[in-house]
């Protein structure tokens, strides 16, 4: 794309290498040199000693006998999750609001406007406080339980889910099961015959849902017992309100996003549509928006790298996730600061530049070749 | 080039001046202390304070620092300084008290802070004295008919993270066969929403912390403090390890005010005292008699200094926990003659 | 869901300004209600559905927020519960915008904001004659004076530590800096990452992804944390320093990536052109891709800039106070306790007053920038 450089700019960049390593390794030193003067030692061995504390949710067991290392996978795991559901909501209701963003409808369109406005001009610290406040509020105590039809719980606890047991482990059902989800989609692929299986592949999860549901021992209802609501799957109502909270900020510059992709496809090819007489809910959904969606996917990756690295601010609202468990209690209870922070930076960096390399993947597969 | 290596010197030298150098003061007196020098020198303390819990450290209506922590800021700056304004509060979250204080950037740190074994054994820091003691106490709400904390299996707390409370929870569940949820919390702001709302059965945290928690509740009167106090809790000031001469200087301001206290010295009779005392004791504290200024490397006038700029210990207490404030009795931390630990070492 | 390219031709935004008498006025409005809301079904549906979100949403906040609340009195007292206690907004807003400034010096807080104004103004506006001029004096002349003024030290002007600061002053200040440091450094990394060295272009990508890829949270963190660690000792550096360095870092990797898209945006004509009329590599870049790039990326710049501003609330975890650390401290004054949704409700007023600013002055010129774009 530019010329060869010249030969001084060559060299010149070995100085800067060279610069950069000085500056580094001085630092380095001069950090050894403190440690060495405050009698304190940098080591992961710490990572082994046993927590001693409650997480309150958890989706991999935790007892309080459990190490610091396993709180780290705990949190880890407990971040990833929220992550993930921010991103699938984010995704469906940024769609939503971008295409409410060009309706015909002055009402829905300029209802769009004003939330994106509103959403994206405040800072979303103040937002989750505000989600976690309101759906805190909207629920009831856990003395007068909603129950929704299917025993499910509601109230302020959380959201309580009937748990299925499952039979004794080793089972070799829900690996069956789990191997046909996961061959869904490359039967959806396969001819046979020039005819491909498509739709039809959608057989597989139903039979994987049946593999799941014949190992199933017992179903544990959840009841209110003492205080709170004892059995089932709880989901606590923080999960809800920092997905809440992420996912609805997230959604308001991906509306933006959808927009202006939905602008910059050609309007030769709406006029085309238009001219074959399809309808304006197929020109949409067949015409604009698959080729919008190619534009669409280099923004809508650095917003998604931005939703999980605000899922750190789930510790303002108690969810424990890595910065309130690892860098709270454990960098507290532990004195080690720096391994913490450390292992921290090193955990989101690697979540993100997986998202990353894996969005950049998607984004060659759909991106138009040689244009 | 020549151009490009002096634009790169300028921006040096900007940098230089951003960083600015706060040079080692290592000057040669009697008592060697550097940081009590560096705060002669500097003309200021740095004190480091909680981000803001009531009763402890907070702002006020003005946005003046104010609370029982910031009361010994104020007078260790008297003390030294001869002036409780000449103080730069340095709000600080509970997860990073610790480096900051080993950093050097403050030269305290009090910040309802729990001194416990570990600390002050693995963090290279040196705990000057306790200024307020109590212990891990609940606070739950009036309709769920709990009297006893053992009565709270299955119930969920909130509590403050980057404590040593959870631990202390998750001991005393394990020692009583109970189950009690904790729902973790980075500010108290936060938490006592939280329990407002009734995402939680109780509040926990130290005796003083829960008072500050409960008059900050909608209705106060919804909400009862538990009888058990499950651990102990001394709070008090924490100074770097390796500097005696100034954890002397922080401890005996703490039993300065205690000690003016136990005399019946305050803001009020203060002057009249020093007037007209004849009386060994009040002679000796008000510096009348003795040197005992001079041995902590201040003036003879020090402790005046103190109870004149923020009163003595019962004063500090009832500003901000008596019963016009926090309404949390004084228990342990009554003198040692009335029933409580605040104990005096002999002034002599 | 019926969705259409709004037209964009000047006759339509034109006919907004050309709406003649009031009656006549009325007339296309209700028109224009019936053509945009009510034309067909499915549409009447949807703005059926909208109206009733409104009449769900809109009367109780009005009544917290308006019918039922306080502004009297000075004391909590004053307020009885059934609405939004504004009367706490006012007794500490002053702390909300000066944080512990002393009062007898907050004039000078006053006067730098004017001088921003003052100089910020014409670098904004729409026609102006030697703009660049001006970007160099907002970014050269007017710290040093914002700087004298906020700090002082000098004859006249007693000292201020930066400790006493805060509020949006605080926000500002970081803001301002972060901004003014950042747009170099970040214009310097995307021309790292584009350029044809591949040490250079390793270090530029490695710095931005690795800022890139971290919560602002650790950052700011570690500049607390771990800052003072890395220097050799004797050495501090203020806390404000430090989060101001800390913000610019990241913002930098970010303006990085939005100038690139810029550069991306050049067309390599221009700079193959520019090669061949024998101009040097940085002239290259100065004179030729940067201006062209710069233009088409300032609505990008500008949401940077309103997404570091949201993002200075979280320096509260270095110890400083905030606008939001302001509200945070108030809600646990001892005397006003149990306010904290008037605090916070503030706090976002005040913010969405100040970004959607900047932001739609983002959106204007990108308009203006669509015009004067050949199509």
């Amino acid at each position: 794309m530019t010329r060869r450089p010249s030969r001084r700019a060559t060299a010149g960049q070995w100085l800067l290498l060279l610069a950069v390593v000085a500056v580094v390794w001085a630092l380095l030193r001069s950090a050894g040199h403190n440690l060495a003067q405050r009698n304190m030692s940098l080591g992961f061995g710490f990572l082994g000693d046993q927590a001693g504390f409650d997480i309150p949710f958890h989706l991999v067991s935790w007892t309080t006998f459990d190490t610091y290392g396993r709180a780290l996978l705990v949190c880890s795991l407990n971040a990833l999750l929220v992550s993930v559901m921010g991103v699938v909501a984010s995704t469906a209701l940024g769609l939503l609001i971008g295409v409410m963003r060009l309706s015909a409808n002055w009402l829905v369109r300029n209802t769009a406007v004003a939330f994106i406005e509103l959403i994206r001009n405040t800072p979303q610290l103040v937002q989750i406080v505000f989600w976690y406040a309101a759906v805190l509020q909207a629920l009831p105590s856990a003395r007068q339980s909603l129950a929704v039809p299917g025993g499910i719980l509601l109230n302020i606890r959380g959201l309580y889910l009937p748990r299925m047991i499952t039979g004794p482990d080793g089972s070799f059902l829900p690996w069956l099961a789990m191997l046909v989800l996961a061959g869904t989609p490359f039967a959806w692929r396969l001819r046979i015959r020039d005819a491909r299986i498509g739709v039809k592949a959608l057989l597989l999860p139903l039979l994987a849902a049946a593999l799941f549901l014949a190992d199933v021992d017992r179903i544990e209802w959840p009841a209110l017992k003492g205080f709170n609501v004892a059995g089932g799957i709880g989901l606590p109502p923080e999960l809800v309100a920092l997905w809440a909270g992420l996912s609805i900020y997230s959604a308001a510059f991906i509306a933006e996003i959808v927009r202006s992709s939905i602008q910059a496809v050609p309007r030769g090819q709406q006029e085309a549509a238009l001219s074959l007489g399809l309808k304006p809910r197929q020109r949409l959904l067949l015409i604009v928006l698959p080729q919008a969606l190619r534009l669409m996917v280099p923004p809508l990756t650095s917003q998604y790298l931005n939703l999980i690295k605000n899922s750190s601010l789930g510790a303002a609202i108690a969810y424990p996730e890595i910065f309130e468990i690892f860098a709270g209690t454990v960098l507290n209870q532990s004195g080690r600061e720096i391994e913490t922070i450390i292992i921290v930076m090193a955990i989101f960096l690697v979540i993100n530049l997986l998202t990353s390399a894996l969005m950049n993947w998607y984004n060659r597969r759909v991106a138009l070749v040689g244009r | 080039m020549s151009g490009v290596i002096l634009k790169f010197l300028g921006c040096c030298t900007v940098l230089s001046c951003l960083v600015g150098f706060a040079g080692e003061a290592r000057a040669q007196s009697t008592i060697k202390s550097p940081t009590l020098e560096a705060v002669k020198q500097r003309g200021q303390l740095n004190c480091g304070v909680d981000t803001g819990m009531p009763g402890y450290a907070f702002q006020n209506s003005s946005g003046q620092w104010d609370g029982l922590d910031v009361a010994l800021c104020r007078a260790v700056a008297a003390a030294v300084l001869g002036d409780p304004d000449k103080v730069k509060y340095v709000g600080l979250t509970s997860k990073v008290r610790f480096t900051v204080l080993q950093s050097g950037e403050i030269d305290m740190l009090i910040r309802d802070t729990t001194l416990t074994f570990t600390r002050n054994t693995q963090l290279g820091l040196n705990e000057a004295v306790i200024n307020f003691y109590t212990g891990e106490t609940f606070m739950v709400r009036k309709n769920l008919n709990v009297a006893h904390v053992k009565e709270l299996d299955g119930a969920t707390i909130c509590v403050i993270t980057g404590t040593t409370l959870e631990r202390d929870i998750a001991d005393y569940g394990r020692a009583n066969h109970v189950k009690i949820n904790t729902l973790l919390f980075d500010r108290p702001e936060e938490a006592f929403a939280a329990a407002n709302a009734g995402r939680c059965d109780g509040y926990t945290d130290d005796g003083g912390s829960v008072a500050a928690a409960r008059s900050g509740m909608q209705h106060p009167d919804d909400w009862v403090i538990l009888p058990e106090v499950i651990s102990r809790e001394p709070l008090g000031a924490f100074v770097r390890q390796g500097d005696e001469p100034w954890s002397n200087i922080v401890k005996w301001t703490h039993y300065a005010m205690v000690e003016a206290e136990a005399l019946d010295i305050s803001q009020s009779n203060l002057d009249e005292v020093k007037k007209t005392t004849t009386e060994p004791e009040a002679r000796k504290f008000l510096g009348l008699e003795g040197d005992f200024g001079k041995m902590l490397g201040l003036d003879n006038d020090w402790s005046y200094r103190i109870v004149k700029s923020v009163g003595n210990y019962g004063e500090v207490y009832d500003r901000y926990f008596g019963p016009k404030a926090l309404g949390l009795p004084r228990g342990l931390n009554e003198l040692w003659n009335h029933g409580g630990l605040q104990y005096v070492l002999a002034w002599q | 869901m019926t969705a259409e390219i709004p037209a964009r031709s000047p006759a339509h935004r034109l006919a907004g300004h050309t709406a003649g008498s009031l009656s006549r006025g009325i007339r296309q409005a209700m028109n224009a209600l019936r053509r945009n809301l009510f034309n067909s079904i499915g549409n009447t549906i949807l703005s059926g559905m909208m109206l009733a979100l409104f009449w769900l949403v809109i009367p109780p906040f009005v009544d917290w927020a308006v019918t039922h609340a306080t502004i009297a009195g000075i004391s909590k007292s004053a307020c009885d519960g059934s609405g939004a206690c504004w009367t706490f907004i006012k007794v500490r807003l002053p702390s909300f915008f000066y944080g512990s400034f002393p009062p007898t010096e907050r004039w000078r807080v006053d006067l730098a904001a004017l001088l921003l104004v003052a100089f910020g103004i014409p670098v904004l506006r729409d026609r102006v004659a030697r703009r660049g001029l001006w970007v160099v004096l907002l970014l050269t002349v007017f710290p040093v004076l914002a700087g004298v003024l906020l700090v002082g030290g000098v004859p006249g002007l007693p000292y201020v530590g930066t400790h006493l600061w805060g509020g949006l002053l605080l926000n500002t200040t970081i803001s301002f800096v972060a901004v003014a440091g950042s747009l170099p450094l970040g214009m310097a990394l995307a021309l790292g990452r584009r350029s044809g060295l591949p040490i250079v272009r390793m270090l530029s990508i490695g710095f931005i992804e690795l800022w890139r890829g971290v919560p602002l949270l650790t950052v700011l963190f570690m500049a607390t944390v771990m800052l003072p660690l890395f220097l050799p000792h004797g050495i501090t550096i203020d806390n404000l320093v430090r989060a101001m360095v800390a913000l610019t870092l990241f913002t930098s990797a970010y303006m990085a990536e939005v100038v690139r898209g810029g550069l991306q945006g050049v067309p390599s004509g221009q700079e193959e052109a520019a090669y061949a009329l024998g101009l040097k590599w940085w002239q290259v870049q100065y004179c030729v891709v940067l201006p062209q790039a710069l233009r088409l990326v300032v609505p990008g710049i500008v949401n940077t800039v309103v997404d570091l501003f949201k993002d200075t609330t979280l320096v509260t975890i270095v110890g400083l106070f905030d606008m939001l650390g302001a509200v945070n401290q108030a809600i646990n004054d001892p005397a006003w306790l149990g306010l904290a949704k008037e605090g916070y409700a503030f706090a976002a007023l005040l913010f969405f007053v100040c970004c959607f600013a900047m932001s739609s002055f983002g959106r204007r010129f990108e308009r203006r920038l669509e015009r004067s774009t050949p199509r």
